[in-house]
C-alpha cells in the first residue's frame, strides 16, 4: 500500500462547502486508480492533497499517510502531469531544461548527465527528435508533445506515484488515446502506481485497475472497474447512462417527444 | 428536391506564420440543406474551427464561395452582412468567455433583439422571458448577471440569443465540450428538439465522435485542412474508409463494462 | 464580498480612503468653515502657528489665515486632480480604445501621436501651455491631461487588443452589431478597469503638477493654492518656516493618500479579476 486516505475532509479559504469530505481510501503500490467525476466532485481536489499542492491556507481534516519514512517530496516520490500542458510548462525555458531540471534536483546529477538523461526521457515519450527538442520552447510544440514532455518531467526522477489530472482532457481523440496508451506503458515498465483523475468514464474504464467514482466531494462507490461499471451505483448509473459514445442509438433517431 | 440551404466551394485559408504557410482549408466543399445536421469532426488542427468561423464570416477566406440561401455569403458586407447576420447564428465553445463578463442573462438576449427590431422595445421582455422558456430556464433568470449562472445555463443562454433572431442556419463550434457529461446529453436533446420545431439547420463542429454521432444526420471528417470523407452518419462513422477516419474511430475508448469487453491491459 | 468591502479590508486602502475622505471633507466645507475670502486680511502679519485662537494656524506675510488658506487651497488641489485625472482618462480611454480596436492604418497614426506627447515631458509641456494660453484653472487642467493622457491610451490599446480576440466579440459581430457599437459598449468597459487604476497616480501628479505651476507664478492668480502659499513662505523660510511647511505638509498627505488609496483600489480590483 502506498497511499493510505483516511476521512480526508479539505475546505478552500472563503468557501462554505467542504470541497472533500470524509474520504478513505487505499492506493496500493503499482495499481491503476480511475477517479472519475463531474466538475465540483473534488476529484482535482484529492490529486492536489496527494501531492501537497493545494494552497496554504486550506483546512485539512484526516490524514494522508504514505509508505516510507521520509515526507515526501514532489518530484521525487510523486509526479504530477496537469490538465494544460500551455500553462504547466515554463515557457521562457527550453524543455530539455525543464526535464534535466527535475532529473538534477532529485537525483542530484550534473548538468550533462541531467541533460542525457533528459534526451532519454524525451525519447521514450516518443518525442520525433529529441535532440532537437532538448532545445525547444513549449511554444514550438503541439498540445500533444507538450504533454508528452510534462510526463517525461513528472517522471524524470522515478517517482512511485504518477497523478495524471485529465492529463488527456484538452487533447484531441487521436493525441489522447496515444497518450493514455503511453501512459499505461510507463507505469507497467517501472512499476509505478498511477492515479488517473478524468471526466471520461470511458476512459477511465480502458485505463484502469480499480475505479473509485466522486460526487460533491464525497466518495461514492470504489472497487475493482468491472465491478463499479458492471454493478453500478446509482450514480455512477447515471454517469453511464449520460455517456454518449458510437454505440449509443443517436439523438435525431429518437420518436419526438 | 429544394435548393441546399448552404453550399460551401472550394474553400480555401492559408495562414502565413513567419515564413511558413499553413494552409488552414484546402479546397473544401460541401452542402446542408434545410433542417439538417452537418457534424464535423477531426484532430486538432484539421481546420474545423477556421472552417466555422470562415463561415461565419469571421474570418476572411482566401478563395471559395459560400452560398447562403441564394446570398453569396462572401460578397456581402457592411450593413447589408449585418442585416443578413439574423438568419446565421453561432454558439461558442466557452460558455463563459462568450458573453461580455458586465452583461446580465436579459441584456445579453435584448441585444440581437433591438439589434434587428425583431419586436418594439415594450414586447422585448415578453419575448426574452418566451426564448428563456423555451430553453427550460426560468423567466426571473433574465435580471441575473452571466457570471453568476452555471455553466449548462449558460450555454442555454447562448443557444437562446441564437433563436431569437429566428435564424435558418446554426453553427455550434464545440457547444457542448466544455460541458460536464451529465449535462452534456439534455442540451443536445434540446438542440435536437428545436431543430424538429423549427426545421434550423446546425452545422455541428466537434472533436468528441460520440456526441457528433448523436445529433448529426451527415458526418464531414477533416485533415489538415481538407474533407477527408463526408456521408450519412451511420455510415461514416461505423465503417470510415479515409485513414483518418479509421483513426479516429478507433481511438474512441470504449465503455467497458463487463471483463469481456476489457482490452489486454 | 462586494467591492467596497474589499477596498476596506486593505490596509493601504482603508488609510488611503480615510484621508481623501478628509480632503474631500475639507473642500467640501472649506465655504462653510471660513466664509471669508482666505485673500483677506485678517489678523497682524506672520502671527506664530498655536498663538492665536481666531487665526490656529498663523497668518502668512500680508496677515492672511493659513488655515483658511490651506483648507480652501485644498478645493483646488482636489478640483485639478480630479478634473485633469478625468480628462487624461477619458481622452486617453477613447483614443486607446479606437486604436486598439481598429488596428492598421488608424492604429498606427494614432499610436504615433501619443509617441509625440509622450516624448515631451509633462510638466515642460504643461508649463509651454500655461505660458502661452494665459494662468487660469481650466488651462491648468487642460495643461496637465495633455502630458498625462497618453499612459491611459497605451495601457487601453494594450488591453483592447487583448480583447478583440475574445469570444464575447466574435458573438457581438455574429449578432450583427455595429463595430462602433462593439467597441464602444462591448470593448470599452471591460478595458476600463486597469486604466481606472491609472487615475489615482495621475491625479496625484496633476495635484504636484499643479503646485509647481503655481509656485511658479503660472497658476490662477485668483485662488488660493497650496503651491502660490509654498510660494509666498519661500521668502520668509528661516523666520517663518511653517508657512511652507503647512501646505507642503498637506501636499504630501494628499499624494499619500492618493497612492494609498489606489494600491488598495487595484488590489480590490486584482482580487476580483483572480475569482473571475
Amino acid at each position: 500500500m502506498i497511499v493510505s486516505v483516511q476521512d480526508l475532509t479539505v475546505t478552500y479559504r472563503g468557501s462554505p462547502m467542504p470541497a472533500l469530505s470524509g474520504i478513505t481510501l487505499d492506493i496500493a503500490e503499482g495499481e491503476r486508480l480511475a477517479i472519475i467525476g463531474e466538475s465540483g466532485s473534488g476529484k482535482s481536489t484529492f490529486g492536489l492533497a496527494l501531492a501537497g499542492l493545494l494552497p496554504a491556507n486550506t483546512t485539512m481534516s484526516g490524514t494522508v499517510s504514505r509508505a516510507g519514512d521520509r515526507a515526501p517530496v514532489g518530484g521525487r516520490d510523486i509526479g504530477m502531469v496537469f490538465q494544460d500542458p500551455g500553462t504547466s510548462l515554463n515557457p521562457v525555458l527550453t524543455v530539455g531544461e525543464q526535464v534535466a531540471e527535475v532529473a538534477r534536483r532529485h537525483l542530484r546529477l550534473h548538468w550533462r548527465d541531467a541533460y542525457r538523461r533528459a534526451a532519454d526521457l524525451l525519447a521514450r515519450v516518443r518525442l520525433p527528435d529529441p535532440e532537437k527538442a532538448l532545445r525547444a520552447y513549449p511554444h514550438q510544440l503541439s498540445g500533444g508533445q507538450r504533454q508528452r514532455v510534462a510526463i517525461a518531467a513528472a517522471i524524470a526522477a522515478n517517482p512511485k506515484l504518477l497523478i495524471a489530472d485529465e492529463a488527456t482532457s484538452a487533447l484531441d481523440v487521436l493525441v489522447q488515446a496515444e497518450i493514455a496508451a503511453l501512459l499505461r506503458e510507463l507505469v507497467e515498465e517501472r512499476g509505478m502506481t498511477l492515479l488517473f483523475i478524468t471526466h471520461d468514464i470511458a476512459l477511465a474504464s480502458t485505463l484502469a485497475d480499480r475505479i473509485a467514482v466522486f460526487r460533491h466531494g464525497q466518495l461514492v462507490d470504489i472497487g475493482l472497474a468491472a465491478r463499479v461499471l458492471g454493478q453500478p451505483e446509482p450514480y455512477t448509473a447515471e454517469l453511464i447512462g449520460s455517456h454518449l459514445d458510437l454505440q449509443t442509438p443517436p439523438l435525431i433517431d429518437r420518436p419526438a417527444a | 428536391m429544394s435548393a441546399p440551404l448552404l453550399t460551401v466551394s472550394h474553400l480555401s485559408k492559408r495562414f502565413a506564420t513567419g515564413d511558413r504557410r499553413v494552409a488552414a482549408l484546402e479546397d473544401v466543399s460541401f452542402t446542408l440543406d434545410r433542417g439538417r445536421t452537418l457534424g464535423l469532426v477531426g484532430p486538432s488542427g484539421s481546420g474545423k474551427s477556421t472552417l466555422s468561423r470562415v463561415i461565419m464570416r469571421l474570418l476572411e477566406p482566401d478563395a471559395g464561395s459560400v452560398i447562403f440561401d441564394g446570398t453569396d455569403l462572401l460578397a456581402t458586407r457592411g450593413a447589408a452582412l449585418r442585416k443578413l447576420r439574423g438568419r446565421l447564428q453561432m454558439v461558442f465553445q466557452d460558455p463563459v468567455a462568450a458573453f461580455n463578463p458586465r452583461t446580465t442573462v436579459g441584456a445579453a438576449l435584448d441585444d440581437p433583439l433591438r439589434i434587428h427590431a425583431i419586436v418594439p422595445r415594450r414586447d422585448r421582455p415578453a419575448v426574452i422571458a418566451r426564448l428563456l422558456d423555451r430553453v427550460g430556464l426560468p423567466a426571473a433568470l433574465a435580471a441575473r448577471a452571466i457570471h453568476e449562472i452555471s455553466g449548462g445555463q449558460r450555454q442555454r443562454v447562448a443557444i437562446a440569443r441564437a433563436l431569437s433572431t429566428e435564424p435558418d442556419l446554426i453553427v455550434l463550434d464545440e457547444a457542448v465540450s466544455a460541458l460536464d457529461v451529465s449535462v452534456r446529453g439534455r442540451i443536445l436533446e434540446l438542440l435536437v428538439d428545436l431543430q424538429r420545431e423549427r426545421g434550423l439547420a446546425y452545422l455541428f463542429v466537434s472533436h468528441d465522435l460520440g456526441v457528433v454521432r448523436a445529433v448529426s444526420h451527415d458526418v464531414a471528417i477533416m485533415d489538415r485542412g481538407r474533407i477527408a470523407e463526408i456521408g450519412p452518419a451511420a455510415t461514416v462513422v461505423t465503417a470510415p474508409v479515409s485513414p483518418i477516419g479509421q483513426a479516429l474511430v478507433a481511438a474512441v475508448p470504449r465503455l467497458v463494462l463487463s471483463p469481456q469487453d476489457a482490452p489486454r491491459a | 464580498m462586494s467591492f467596497f468591502a474589499r477596498l476596506l479590508h486593505s490596509p493601504e486602502g482603508l488609510v488611503g480612503l480615510l484621508l481623501l475622505l478628509l480632503l474631500a471633507a475639507a473642500a467640501l466645507l472649506a465655504p462653510v468653515l471660513f466664509p471669508t475670502d482666505p485673500l483677506s486680511i485678517v489678523a497682524a502679519p506672520l502671527t506664530a502657528p498655536f498663538t492665536n485662537g481666531s487665526v490656529p494656524l498663523g497668518t502668512d506675510r500680508l496677515g492672511r489665515n493659513v488655515l483658511a488658506a490651506l483648507v480652501h487651497g485644498a478645493r483646488a488641489s482636489l478640483l485639478v486632480g480630479l478634473a485633469a485625472a478625468a480628462v487624461a482618462i477619458l481622452v486617453g480611454a477613447l483614443v486607446g480604445t479606437l486604436a486598439g480596436f481598429s488596428g492598421g492604418f488608424i492604429d498606427e497614426a494614432l499610436m504615433r501621436v501619443v509617441d509625440a506627447f509622450q516624448i515631451v515631458p509633462g510638466f515642460l509641456l504643461a508649463l509651454a501651455f500655461v505660458s502661452v494660453i494665459g494662468a487660469s484653472l481650466p488651462t491648468v487642467v487642460l495643461a496637465i491631461a495633455l502630458g498625462a493622457w497618453t499612459g491611459p491610451a497605451r495601457l487601453a490599446r494594450a488591453e483592447v487588443l487583448s480583447l478583440r480576440e475574445r469570444d464575447f466579440v466574435a458573438a457581438a459581430r455574429v449578432i450583427g452589431m455595429h463595430p462602433l457599437e462593439i467597441a464602444l459598449r462591448e470593448v470599452l468597459p471591460n478595458a476600463l478597469p486597469p486604466v481606472l487604476a491609472l487615475t489615482a497616480v495621475i491625479a496625484a501628479g496633476a495635484v504636484l503638477t499643479e503646485s509647481a505651476l503655481s509656485f511658479l507664478g503660472l497658476g490662477d492668480p485668483n485662488i488660493v493654492t497650496w503651491g502660490s502659499m509654498i510660494a509666498e513662505g519661500r521668502n520668509v523660510l528661516r523666520t517663518a518656516p511653517f508657512l511652507s511647511l503647512a501646505p507642503g505638509l498637506a501636499l504630501v498627505i494628499t499624494v499619500l493618500g492618493i497612492y494609498l488609496f489606489a494600491e488598495g483600489l487595484s488590489d480590490a480590483l486584482a482580487r476580483r479579476r483572480i475569482r473571475q
